[in-house]
């Protein structure tokens, strides 16, 4: 049971750190049609300006300021770099942000080097939290929980409650309509991919100290947030809410379970000293497995339901 | 109909020729080992260009054909060695290869090739890193991380062949490289071919006309896989081990990157953009380690500023051959500048990335470095503040001959418009 409910608790807090970073790539490929590569990239530069910045000043400056760099250095990306290719169409984008994920990745490796960097969790948050059941949970987890609740939260309310919500929301699905009414598209366009891009930099503040700050951070986490906005629907929060929690969810319990697919095979009549590709599948085990079921989870979701969960239209 | 013009016709034949005699020029087994990496890579780049360029489909996950292809090949030429698989010529292996990427891409291509665009390149991530697990969880095919390793050497084949010296791998690559490219050319200019460019322009229109842009994706995407699987079969058959890095992300990126830098418009730009990438990579990655940096920077600003790749460059400005030599001429000098310029502004880049490398790469304090052949300390001020300037120069040049070289250019291509309507 405690492993149950602990494996579910670290499970919603993965998912809410892969929300943090699929909202605001929902928003941006669903408004621009910009599968934006390298959303990762901004997570793992957020981890690393919170690393420089909690090593000079402190980590609660870097919580502020590093997402606020973050964001910054996405909206001059869009403006310089994905807006005059913009022109090219889709495909010139998505190769645009393919090959920047590469610079991004190589510049952090030439910066910091190719080993993790020690960000390490505040002193301050460095404490047990609660025991429960002879197992203790560590405070600076109940932190990153309640702050991408927070996120969450201020986010729903920001696009649904406000002006700039509503304009973003109708620039989601009718972009000509609300330029005709007046409203400066590429300019919403640029400020929706800077806040996209800080949110991903939250997400890396809070999140590097926890997976590990390292230069290979950004590919591991990438597709998975694109299974994320895939699964839950384009340009849908709720979806990719549910669908970060699903993922994170799944994923956690199947690694602390780690059960084995054997009564499966048995039940066929497969025994296990057999030979082959067979001996490989009879000694799989959930934790195994985990890493494949978010791309199959993508590749069926692609083929054949497109629009995702909760998704208005189709990929 | 005639497929090759005479001009065409001598020139293949001029490259055959070339490349049979490349070896006898060229004494060391680098280069040898280097041009035999050219060849699989220029047949990967043409397979890869099969999708991307004449059928609109930018995959990210090709390089799955390829190692999968690889690793059939390796078991095959394992298994014909124990006496398990009946015996098969090496030289006719890249078939072995080519079949299996054929096999993967029927059964991927079938389910991935319903939608073009950006859900294709998604489901072709997907289905990478998919491959990319499994290649940890079946050991029996992929044996984990230390690969398959296999040995080519098999038996004497005719002619007293055995595949063992290096020069005879560059033969047969140089073999199936000439074959593929011929038939690949070929293919495009069949009405399959054009029908592939129909379907990547405009493909409503296609299916208005009766064709279903499925079926002609999904035999392009087997085609292509055929080929990939092919390139991958030499290079299991050239390096005798494939591991798990030939299926993954990266080799995918290193072929993308070689095909749209060369050229993803004309037939000729991915093997210009796979020799270049190829001898670059072998011979700028002693020399310095920011390599892959460097190589991501020429990918970005190529999506930027030359869409067309180098053959695209180079293509927008065969019309000018038109002109005489004297219109020619008044091209050089804003041209020029514009070189000069860039020269400059890659000098201070290049600067400021080789000091950086060189600063969290070494542990020594007041450790020198040479950059440009000049002595110099990374802790100290002037560098830094030489190669910003540099780069400041250089940029705010660039701003002013750019704009000058473009007007050049237009001058003389109206030049051409003009004659032509005469």
């Amino acid at each position: 049971m405690e492993v149950f409910v602990f494996s579910l608790f670290n499970g919603i807090l993965y998912g809410m750190l892969l929300f943090l970073l699929a909202s605001g790539l929902t928003l941006i490929f669903s408004m621009m049609g910009v599968l934006n590569f390298a959303h990762a990239s901004f997570f793992m530069l957020g981890a690393y300006f919170a690393y420089q910045i909690s090593d000079g000043i402190g980590f609660w400056p870097g919580l502020i300021f590093a997402p606020l760099l973050v964001g910054i250095f996405g909206a001059i990306i869009e403006r310089y770099g994905l807006r005059p290719v913009h022109r090219f169409g889709h495909v010139a984008e998505l190769l645009f942000t393919f090959g920047l994920a590469f610079v991004i990745e190589e510049i952090v490796q030439m910066i910091w080097g190719k080993v993790p960097v020690p960000y390490d969790v505040p002193a301050s948050l460095n404490v047990t939290a609660f025991v429960w059941q002879g197992l203790d949970y560590s405070a600076y987890r109940l932190f990153m929980l309640l702050i991408s609740i927070a996120i969450f939260v201020a986010l729903f309310f920001g696009l649904t409650r406000t002006r700039i919500g509503l304009i973003i929301r109708a620039a989601l699905t009718h972009p000509n309509m609300v330029s005709s009414l007046g409203h400066d598209v590429p300019k919403i366009f640029m400020w929706t991919f800077g806040v996209g891009c800080a949110l991903a930099g939250v997400a890396g503040v809070i999140g590097g100290n926890v997976l590990g700050t390292e230069p290979g951070m950004a590919i591991q986490l990438g597709p998975i947030v694109f299974v994320v906005i895939v699964v839950g629907g384009l340009g849908s929060l709720g979806g990719a809410l549910i669908a970060s929690l699903l993922i994170g969810v799944l994923n956690n319990l199947a690694i602390s379970y780690d059960l084995s697919l054997y009564p499966i095979f048995s039940a066929f009549g497969i025994e296990r000293d057999v030979d082959g590709i067979l001996s490989d599948l009879v000694n799989l085990t959930t934790g195994g497995i985990a890493p494949l079921v978010p791309y199959l989870l993508l590749v069926l979701m692609l083929i054949f339901r497109p629009r995702g969960l909760f998704g208005m239209r189709d990929v | 109909m005639k497929i090759l013009s005479n001009k065409k016709t001598v020139g293949s034949l001029a490259v055959i020729a070339l490349l049979c005699l490349l070896p006898l020029a060229v004494n060391s087994g680098f280069a040898l080992t280097v041009m035999i990496q050219c060849g699989v890579a220029i047949i990967f780049a043409l397979a890869f260009n099969m999708l991307l360029g004449q059928g609109g489909m930018l995959s990210f996950g090709h390089a799955i054909y390829f190692g999968l292809a690889g690793y059939v090949t390796a078991h095959v030429m394992n298994g014909m060695s124990n006496g398990d698989v009946p015996y098969i010529p090496i030289s006719l292996i890249p078939l072995v290869g080519g079949f299996a990427g054929l096999f993967f891409g029927i059964l991927i291509g079938f389910v991935s090739t319903r939608r073009a665009g950006t859900p294709f390149a998604m489901i072709s991530l997907g289905f990478a890193e998919l491959v990319t697990a499994l290649t940890l969880i079946i050991v029996f095919f992929f044996n984990g991380e230390e690969g398959v390793q296999t040995d080519r050497w098999v038996r004497e084949e005719l002619f007293g062949i055995t595949y063992g010296p290096d020069i005879e791998v560059y033969y047969l690559v140089a073999f199936w490289c000439v074959v593929s490219v011929a038939i690949m050319y070929a293919i495009t200019r069949t009405p399959f071919g054009r029908i592939c460019n129909a379907v990547r322009d405009n493909p409503e229109r296609v299916q208005f006309i009766g064709y279903s842009t499925h079926r002609v994706r999904w035999l392009a995407f087997s085609l292509s896989s055929f080929f990939s699987g092919l390139a991958g079969a030499l290079h299991a058959v050239n390096v005798e081990h494939v591991g798990f890095e030939t299926v993954g992300l990266a080799q995918s990126a290193v072929i993308l990157i070689m095909v749209y830098i060369g050229g993803t418009g004309a037939f000729l730009g991915p093997i210009l953009g796979a020799i270049l990438v190829t001898l670059l990579t072998s011979y700028l990655s002693d020399i310095t380690p920011a390599w892959y940096l460097y190589l991501g920077a020429i990918f970005v600003s190529m999506v930027m500023f030359a869409p067309g790749g180098l053959a695209g460059l180079i293509a927008m400005h065969a019309p000018i051959r038109q002109l005489g030599s004297r219109c020619q001429l008044s091209m050089i000098p804003s041209y020029s500048l514009a070189f000069c310029t860039s020269l400059i502004t890659l000098a201070g880049g290049v600067g400021i990335i080789e000091m950086l490398y060189f600063h969290s790469t070494t542990a020594v304090r007041d450790a020198t470095m040479t950059l440009y052949g000049i002595n110099l300390s990374v802790s100290s001020f002037w560098p830094w503040l030489a190669c910003f300037a540099l780069l400041c120069l250089g940029y705010y040049g660039c701003t002013k001959t750019y704009p000058r070289m473009v007007v050049t250019y237009n001058e003389n291509i109206n030049l051409v418009r003009e004659r032509m309507f005469q």
